[in-house]
Formats: structure tokens, C-alpha cells, sequence
């Protein structure tokens, strides 16, 4: 691709040149990046803080569901006493999202840029990538990418850290935990990572796709990279788009793209569509009426009560039964719970049980009122966010499936209560795509 | 100088003894977990508060000032 076509068609950023099998390799990922601004040389105790302002003016938010400004995370651990760690996150313990480990499996350079980038800024002489034990392609890929490298490493040691399966393993306290030698389960803050993490040091914990943005506006800085997006959420962003389209994968789109769009991108609907679910299992349901007019943006979610979280799209087609996928996902993420947290493990059991008896049309005449209830003694009562996530999805599954829901209280399972459309193993990866 | 009441919801194991000896801010679910109602303190409930925190097996109740 010459420059030319690279001004008409501005994406894909991060995907550019993705090779159609395996990883990218040094060579190449210098010959479609360039070479990432590392010094050479012994490292400073205090790094420098000239990439947190390009960061800071590139208006780059966190990549990992919560979508905090990215400098201002940087800056913390910066400021705070003591040697700095960096810790790339690509435990993704979210099923329905599988970008953190494709650019760790096939762009491990530009990931590893990202994090050896942030440990110049800050003077950390460690980096560790944790990756989810299971995904043996991915630690694979990292460490032939690390061997690759040798000494570019701009001074600081590289690590590979395997973190168990699991929901709330990715959770930042719980994967400070792990690395201390410790569980991998959240711990009941402060002190937070930023000022006592790994060690007790400062510890950034950035999630895998903030550190690859982070390895471009490196190289092109803020005003490149502010050239896609909006004011609010400026650059491009990955999305995992799953369920009933040609080449569900994953995608590099511009925030406020239209969710047919992103459709369209991968080859266009196999079955009509009756829902999104956006944000991931603790993210929120949306109809699918419309989809050229749903604008996949914060802005443009919120007025659905939906956020992009993560980067997760997941789709159910209409013979799809949004009761049996509310049921089947909220038991899934009741057993994810760390169980440490008396209301997380007794509301999400609690809820579960109620959703798979109105599914079996079996509930008694108050479940919905129960469920409620239920939910609003989970919200906002653990250690971590996750009892939130599951209350905020179930709710949404209220609203939505109200219909869907009555008919079931009354007449019990229906005919699409047996397909199992959402994503709880790893879901098919063979695709990674470019497309907006 | 006002003093909120918090729970460690991993520490907490449903004893109880909070919400007995501060019924006045502290009910419990139906699984015996605190609910926290977060009316500020008054001196003499602020006592009470200290003494329910004290109790607590498990060190979960966290008396502590407010932030913000």
C-alpha cells in the first residue's frame, strides 16, 4: 500500500498488514510501522515524561472496558515513589472478545513496542505481558517475538506472565494479586496498583490494545492519531464482532461507525438479527431494528444505556431465544464469580435460579420483582465490578426480552431456547479482519 | 468531620454482630450480609458505630473518614 492510499483509506492502524496466517515478524512489522522511538543505553531512574503528553493530547482512553484517559493513568505511576512496572494486559477473560490476545498472537511487536514504550516514559525497568494460560498460540508467538528482539528492548526486561482462566482473572487488582504470588482474584483496594502494585512498586497495568495505540502515537503522534474518532473518542478501536455474519472476528473501526457497518465489513448477516449485545457480559443488550442508525460510540450507545466496553458486538439472530442466552450466560457468569463476596455469590446464584425457572416456565407469578430485587442487593457490593456487570446485563435482558420473558413465564422453553448463539468457550478465531 | 461506615465485602462473613449492635444504620440482607444505610452519624450513633466496628470477627466493618 502506497502513502497515497494509506491518506485515502486511514484504516486499519493497528491491523495494517496483518499477515493472512501467523505473526507478524520483526522485519516486517519495522517495515510497516517503523522503528519504535526507543533510546538505547542504560535506562533513567526517573523516565521521561515526553510520551505521557503526546499520549495526554491524543486524547487515548483505555482499551481494557473502562475507558480511562490513558495519560493520566501513566502519569500516576509516574509521579508515585519508587521504580516503576509495566504490566500489558491481554488476560481477556471475556469470552466474547478475543482482540488482546490476536495482537498478542499475531502483532506481538507492536504490543511489545507499546509496553517497552511506556516503560521509557516511565522509567520502569520490567514489563510484563500476561496472557491467559490457555492460549498457548499467544505465549508462543510472544516469546519467539521476544527472541526476535534481543536487545531492542530500549533497556528493560521483558517477562511472560501466564494468568489462570477465568472471568475476573484480567480484573487489575486480582492480576496484581497473581503476580505477587497470590491468587488471581480481586483484592479489596486501596492501596492501588498505581501506587503499590507488583512488588509494592508502581505499577501501570494497561490493557494490551491501549499499549499498541500507545506504540503509534509514538511514531505519529496525537494529531495523526486524532485524525479518525471523534473529540470524545479520538483514534480507532478493535472490536470483536461474533454470532450470525460471514467472518465473525476481529475488527479496527472508527468510534461512531454504524453497527451495519461493521456488519457489512464482515461479509454481511447470515440470518436476520434480532439483537447486540454490546460491551460483553457485563455490558448491555440492544434491539437490532435499526442498525444502520446505531452508532457504535459512546455517545452514540449511551442513548441505548449501552457502552462498546471492551470492543465486544455480539449478535443473536431471531430464531435466537433472548430468555434461554439471558439464563444460560448470567449461571455462567454466577459461576465466575470469585466467590469472596457474600453478595456477588448468593445475588448472581439467586438471579440465575430465577432466570432458568422463568425460562422453564416454571418461576413463580412474582420473578421478575424477585429478580429485581436480587439485583439490586449484587449492585455495587463487592470487592470488583463484577456482581455490576451481571446486574447490568440481566436488566437490560429484562427490558429488551419483556415480551419474550412473559411468554416464557407462562408457556415454559421455545423452540430457539436450545440454540446456544453466545460465546462461552473461545469462541472460532481463524478471522482477523481489517475491514471498518 | 464526618465518619462513614464501609464494608471489606471479602473479609465479611455474614456474622451479624453489626447490624446488632447498630440497628439504626445497619440491616442485613437474606443472606445475612450488612446493607449500609449512609445517614450521617450522629456523636451518639458515632459510639455505637465504633463499638459495631470493634466487634466485628472478621475486622470487616471499617469506620473511617469520610472522603469527599
Amino acid at each position: 500500500m502506497t502513502d497515497r492510499d494509506s491518506r485515502i483509506s486511514p484504516l486499519p492502524r493497528l491491523l495494517k498488514g496483518v499477515p493472512s496466517q501467523g505473526a507478524m515478524r520483526l522485519a516486517a512489522h519495522v517495515a510497516t510501522h517503523g522503528e519504535a522511538p526507543l533510546a538505547r543505553g542504560r535506562r533513567k531512574r526517573r523516565g521521561s515524561s515526553a510520551l505521557i503528553d503526546l499520549v495526554e493530547q491524543a486524547g487515548l482512553r483505555g482499551r481494557g472496558g473502562a475507558a480511562f484517559p490513558a495519560a493520566r493513568k501513566m502519569r500516576s505511576v509516574h509521579d508515585a515513589r519508587g521504580r516503576a512496572v509495566v504490566v500489558v494486559n491481554a488476560a481477556e477473560g471475556e469470552p466474547a472478545s478475543d482482540k488482546d490476545r490476536m495482537l498478542v498472537r499475531v502483532l506481538p511487536h507492536l504490543v511489545l513496542d507499546g509496553g517497552l514504550l511506556a516503560a521509557q516514559a516511565l522509567g520502569a525497568d520490567e514489563v510484563i505481558v500476561c496472557v491467559c494460560e490457555l492460549e498457548s498460540g499467544a505465549i508462543a508467538s510472544l516469546q519467539l517475538a521476544l527472541a526476535e528482539r534481543e536487545r531492542s528492548t530500549g533497556g528493560a526486561r521483558v517477562r511472560i506472565a501466564t494468568v489462570p482462566a477465568g472471568f475476573v482473572s484480567g480484573e487489575e487488582s486480582a492480576l496484581v494479586n497473581h503476580l505477587n504470588g497470590g491468587p488471581a482474584l480481586p483484592t479489596f483496594t486501596p492501596p492501588r496498583p498505581f501506587e503499590r502494585g507488583v512488588a509494592q512498586r508502581p505499577t501501570l497495568v494497561n490493557n494490551a490494545e491501549t499499549l499498541a495505540h500507545v506504540a503509534l502515537i509514538a511514531r505519529h503522534g496525537p494529531k495523526w492519531f486524532r485524525e479518525l474518532g471523534t473529540d470524545a473518542e479520538p483514534g480507532s478501536t478493535l472490536v470483536t464482532l461474533s454470532g450470525p455474519v460471514e467472518y465473525p472476528g476481529v475488527y479496527e473501526i472508527e468510534p461512531g461507525a454504524s453497527l451495519s457497518s461493521l456488519i457489512d465489513a464482515a461479509g454481511g448477516a447470515i440470518a436476520p438479527i434480532r439483537a447486540a449485545l454490546l460491551g460483553g457480559y457485563g455490558g448491555s443488550w440492544v434491539a437490532a431494528e435499526s442498525p444502520q442508525q446505531l452508532a457504535l460510540s459512546s455517545d452514540g450507545l449511551s442513548a441505548h444505556g449501552a457502552s462498546l466496553g471492551a470492543g465486544v458486538v455480539a449478535l443473536i439472530s431471531e430464531q435466537a431465544c433472548g430468555v434461554a442466552e439471558t439464563a444460560r450466560i448470567t449461571r455462567w457468569l454466577a459461576r465466575q464469580s470469585a466467590r469472596q463476596c457474600g453478595p456477588c455469590v448468593n445475588g448472581l446464584d439467586a438471579i440465575a435460579g430465577s432466570l432458568e425457572e422463568v425460562a422453564a416456565g416454571i418461576a413463580p407469578a412474582k420473578a421478575r420483582q424477585q429478580i429485581a430485587r436480587f439485583a439490586a442487593l449484587a449492585r455495587g457490593r463487592g470487592a470488583c465490578a463484577h456482581p455490576d456487570g451481571a446486574v447490568r446485563f440481566v436488566v437490560s435482558a429484562l427490558q429488551l426480552f419483556g415480551e419474550e420473558f412473559s411468554e416464557h413465564a407462562s408457556y415454559g422453553h421455545c423452540d430457539g431456547c436450545t440454540r446456544a448463539e453466545l460465546p462461552l468457550a473461545a469462541h472460532s478465531r481463524a478471522l482477523v479482519s481489517a475491514g471498518r | 468531620m464526618s465518619e462513614q461506615l464501609r464494608v471489606n465485602p471479602i473479609a465479611c462473613e455474614a456474622h451479624g454482630m453489626c447490624a446488632e449492635l447498630l440497628p439504626e444504620r445497619i440491616t442485613l440482607d437474606e443472606w445475612g450480609y450488612p446493607i449500609i444505610d449512609q445517614e450521617p452519624l450522629s456523636p451518639e450513633l458515632l459510639e455505637h458505630a465504633r463499638r459495631a466496628a470493634q466487634a466485628c470477627p472478621t475486622f470487616a466493618l471499617i469506620l473511617r473518614r469520610r472522603v469527599r
